[in-house]
Parts: C-alpha cells; sequence; structure tokens
C-alpha cells in the first residue's frame, strides 16, 4: 500500500515563547480532501505554513508520500514545488500581468518551456471563468478573480496537494460562492488537500474528514457528520455552539 | 401614488459643469498673469537690471561661447550616463547585502554600513578633491590616472551610497507576505529576488531614485575641480575671458534641457503606474 501523501507526527511549532502547535498528528491520503476548522489564533495558518516548510517547526516530522521533509539540512526549494499553498489574502504580485503570475511557477521554478506554460496557464484561467482576465493586473480584478488566479497559480506546477488558508475570508460575501465552486471542482478532480476555512457549512458538505483545532492540538477529527451533528469533545461542541448563536 | 417632477434636470447639472470649468480657467489664468507679469516687472524694473542684463544675458557673448560650453557638456552628458549605470548596479547590491540576512553576508554587511555611512557623511566635493589628487599620488600600479576616471569613481562612490539607501527603503517596504508567495511557488530566494522582490521595489523607490540621478546630473560639475573641462568649467574660462556672465548662463540652459525632460518622464512613467495598478488620486475641487 502507498503511503499517505501527507503525515504529520508530533509536529509543535511556537514564536517567541507562545505555543502555536503543541503536537499535531495528522495523515492525509491521497484524494482525500481535509477540513481544519477552529478559532482564529488556534494554529490552522501555521500549521499549513509549516507543511510547506516556509515556517520552521520545532519538532516532529513531517513526511511528504513517505519521505521526510522536515529534516534539519535539507533544501526546502524542491519541496516547495510538489505543493501549493493559496493564501486568505492572495498575495498574487501585482507588477505582473495575471498569466505571468500563473506561470511564474512552472518557467522559474520547474523551468517549463514558455510558450507550453502560457498555453497551459490560459487553458486554467478558462476553466476558471478568467480566460479574459489573462493579460489585467491583479489590482484591476474583484477579491473572488483574486483569489481564483491565486489558486490556478497554485495548480499550474501539478503539486501533489494543495494547501488552502481560509481562502474566502478576506472576500465579500457574495464572492465566496465562485471561489468554493473552483474548490469543489478540484475535489471532484481528485486533488488532495488541507483546506483552513470558516465556512462550516462548506466544510460539512465537502470535506471527507474535520479536524478541529484548539489551543494548537487537534482536539477532534472525523468525517464531518460526526463533527458537526455528533461533537464528542466539549470544546468542539462549545465552538459549533458559539458558531451557530451567531448567524 | 404620483410621480413628483425632478427638481433638477440633467441640462441643469451640465450647465452647472460648465459653469464651474470656465470659472476655474478663468481664475488660474488671471491668477497666473497676476503672479508671473508681478515678479517679471519687479525684477524689470529693478535700478540694476540693465547691468546685471548686460552682465549675465549678453546675446554676443552667449553666441560666441556657447558652442565651447555645449562641447563641454558633451563629457557632463557621457560622466553621468556612465556614473549612472554604475550607481544603478553598485547601490543595489549594496542595499540586497544590507537587506538580506544570510550569515555569509555578515563581514559585507558590516562594510557596506560603514562604505554608506562615510560617503554619505562626507561632502561630494570633498571626495572628489581626494581623488583626484591623493589617489594618483599613492602611485598605486592598474590605478586610473586620468582625472577624469578618478572624479568619475568619486561621483559614483558618493551617490551609491545615497542610492543605495533609496533602494534598501524599496525593498523594505515590500511585504514579507510577497516573498512567501514566491517561495511557496517553488522559486530559490535568489529568484524570489529577482523576480518579485526588486521589480516591486523599484519600481516604487522610482521617483526618489530620479530625484537623486537629477542631483547627478547636476553634481557632475564638480568634477570640474581637478580639471576635466566639462560645461561649468568651460563657462568659468569664458566668463573669465569676457568679463561676463552669461557662459554660466548658456551652461544652465545645458542643464535645464536634460532635467527638465528627465523629470517630466519619470511623471509620465508614474501616472503609468497608477493607470494600470487602478490608483487615481484625486484631490481638489473636481
Amino acid at each position: 500500500m502507498s503511503p499517505p501523501v501527507l503525515e504529520l507526527r508530533g509536529v509543535t511549532k511556537s514564536y517567541g515563547g507562545t505555543d502555536v502547535l503543541r503536537g499535531i498528528d495528522l495523515t492525509v491520503d491521497e484524494h482525500e480532501a481535509i477540513a481544519l476548522i477552529g478559532a482564529s489564533g488556534s494554529g490552522k495558518s501555521t500549521l499549513l505554513r509549516c507543511i510547506d516548510l516556509l515556517d520552521e517547526i520545532d519538532d516532529g516530522d513531517i513526511l511528504l508520500d513517505g519521505e521526510p521533509i522536515t529534516v534539519p539540512g535539507l533544501d526546502p526549494v524542491p519541496i516547495r514545488r510538489r505543493l501549493g499553498l493559496v493564501f486568505q489574502a492572495f498575495n498574487l504580485f501585482p507588477h505582473m500581468r495575471v498569466i505571468d503570475n500563473v506561470t511564474l511557477g512552472a518557467t522559474r521554478a520547474q523551468s517549463v518551456d514558455r510558450a507550453q506554460a502560457r498555453a497551459s496557464g490560459l487553458a486554467l484561467l478558462e476553466r476558471f471563468g478568467l480566460g479574459d482576465r489573462a493579460d489585467a493586473y491583479p489590482d484591476n480584478l474583484s477579491g473572488g478573480q483574486q483569489q481564483r488566479v491565486a489558486i490556478a497559480r497554485a495548480l499550474l506546477t501539478h503539486p501533489r496537494a494543495v494547501l488552502l488558508d481560509e481562502v474566502t475570508s478576506a472576500l465579500d460575501p457574495e464572492l465566496v460562492g465562485e471561489v468554493l465552486d473552483i474548490i469543489r471542482e478540484l475535489k471532484a478532480d481528485g486533488m488532495t488537500m488541507i483546506i483552513a476555512t470558516h465556512e462550516m457549512e462548506f466544510a460539512r458538505d465537502f470535506a471527507d474528514r474535520v479536524c478541529f483545532l484548539a489551543d494548537g492540538r487537534i482536539v477532534e477529527h472525523g468525517p464531518p457528520e460526526q463533527i458537526f451533528s455528533a461533537p464528542a469533545q466539549p470544546e468542539t461542541q462549545r465552538f459549533l455552539a458559539r458558531l451557530l448563536a451567531r448567524r | 401614488m404620483t410621480t413628483l417632477p425632478p427638481l433638477t434636470t440633467r441640462e441643469d447639472r451640465a450647465r452647472a459643469h460648465r459653469h464651474r470649468a470656465r470659472r476655474s480657467i478663468t481664475i488660474s489664468a488671471i491668477s497666473t498673469i497676476v503672479v508671473i507679469g508681478g515678479l517679471v516687472a519687479y525684477v524689470l524694473t529693478s535700478p540694476g537690471w540693465p547691468r546685471v542684463r548686460r552682465q549675465f544675458f549678453s546675446a554676443s557673448v552667449f553666441g560666441s561661447s556657447f558652442g565651447s560650453v555645449l562641447s563641454g557638456f558633451w563629457l557632463d552628458v557621457r560622466m553621468f550616463l556612465i556614473v549612472e549605470v554604475v550607481v544603478l548596479v553598485f547601490a543595489l547590491l549594496i542595499a540586497l547585502v544590507r537587506t538580506m540576512r544570510v550569515p555569509v553576508l555578515f563581514p559585507l554587511r558590516m562594510l557596506a554600513i560603514v562604505y554608506v555611512d562615510v560617503f554619505r557623511g562626507v561632502p561630494t566635493i570633498l571626495v572628489v578633491y581626494l581623488f583626484g589628487f591623493a589617489v594618483p599620488g599613492l602611485e598605486l600600479s592598474g590605478m586610473p590616472t586620468s582625472a577624469t576616471t578618478l572624479s568619475g569613481i568619486a561621483l559614483a562612490l558618493c551617490y551609491s551610497a545615497y542610492v543605495s539607501e533609496v533602494f534598501r527603503a524599496g525593498l523594505e517596504s515590500i511585504h514579507p507576505s510577497q516573498a512567501g508567495a514566491a517561495l511557496a511557488l517553488g522559486l530559490t530566494p535568489t529568484q524570489a529576488l529577482r523576480h518579485v522582490i526588486v521589480p516591486q521595489a523599484v519600481r516604487r523607490v522610482l521617483p526618489p531614485l530620479l530625484n537623486d540621478f537629477i542631483a547627478l546630473q547636476k553634481d557632475v560639475a564638480l568634477v570640474s575641480v581637478v580639471g576635466p573641462q566639462e560645461a561649468f568649467r568651460v563657462a568659468q574660462i569664458f566668463a573669465a575671458q569676457y568679463f561676463n556672465y552669461t557662459p554660466l548662463m548658456a551652461a544652465a540652459l545645458l542643464y535645464l534641457s536634460v532635467t527638465i525632460p528627465l523629470t517630466r518622464l519619470v511623471d509620465r512613467m508614474q501616472a503609468r503606474n497608477m493607470r494600470e495598478r487602478g490608483g487615481l488620486l484625486a484631490l481638489g475641487p473636481r
């Protein structure tokens, strides 16, 4: 049997004396979509940044396709090329046209031929309903369009897994749907992903497994029906009750 | 329910708009005439004006000196162009060394800090003097001996110190999330700098950068203290010869002929940048 795409064992991380992650264990199998839920500051973003090696973990191991990637001294660059990360604030490159944003990783990090990268970039934008925006600059796009471009940018390098960090949290409510639709499409294509989200309904009908994070620990995880309908832990119950009370 | 008649019509608004436009044109025309006309009248009616005109604005002296000043100015232009390119490259390197927190670069970083502190703190004319007279005195093998080259190096060193601080401000103004996004794509740190950070930083500091280059264009005149016959030097020689300052006015005209177009060029680049990035500056009355 092939190893899980991602495996986290006892991952810890602290920033300036504050423990942000306190021993995270998690496996993500091929084609699996995991939703990370939890209050702001529970460690969701940090976890995703650590998996993509943007932040160095303090202890524990992360394995990608069974191969440890958090060994000290290992060059993070080739490993990052095998993962895609999409940010809450899009982080598009404002000085580049949309198409150049999308193809930068393929042409520079993976030395794909420029014309070929452009063709596949245009095809992907077309598929995301952005075919006519390829030559625009990111600042002239709506938030929803920018986030779709950012997802296209993360996909063009054919990652093994995509990590999505609250990708709809910076969007106006009416723009959330267009981004979530794309994520559903990726899921249908069998993309392996971890998505940190505050969209509980989306997490419920989309994810294969839901992980509830609090204070840097996975308090509870399981299929969405179980987490949302019959949470076992009092912390999960409180978190969900607070969310329900708000709407 | 009855529809109320509109209180204002499209024509009313258009009329008001035209009225406002006409009024602002009239006001600016009148204020221009009053201010400029007043200043000109003030100078022209001053008791010393006829003498100043002879001393500074003599058509015949202008005619007989302009050609030589112009050929001296050609040296300014060449020095400016070469020094500018050297400054751009060198200053960016210094700024990168100072911005990047790589342990290997630590000694270089210290060196860069000392260099910038020293060359920003010393008058340019002093550095030109030192390079023009002291360096040839060392009789170092392989060192250029021409006063033009040496004073060019002095200018490049002084201006690189200033410009590196402009670049550094630009580099530090780019949000770390941009580097994060570049690295997440699998770019190496060097690629992230080259394709993502530096292009944005340079764009952002273009106006102050050009400001420094306009200053450099004028400061080329400082090399005259160690010998090279550039426009200011040539103008001085002619002024002494004719007992008339008009050649200096000719030199001033030549400097302006370069600096003003440069300024306009950057204004246009800025405006284009604004448009592309969807930004609009709307201040003042409509």
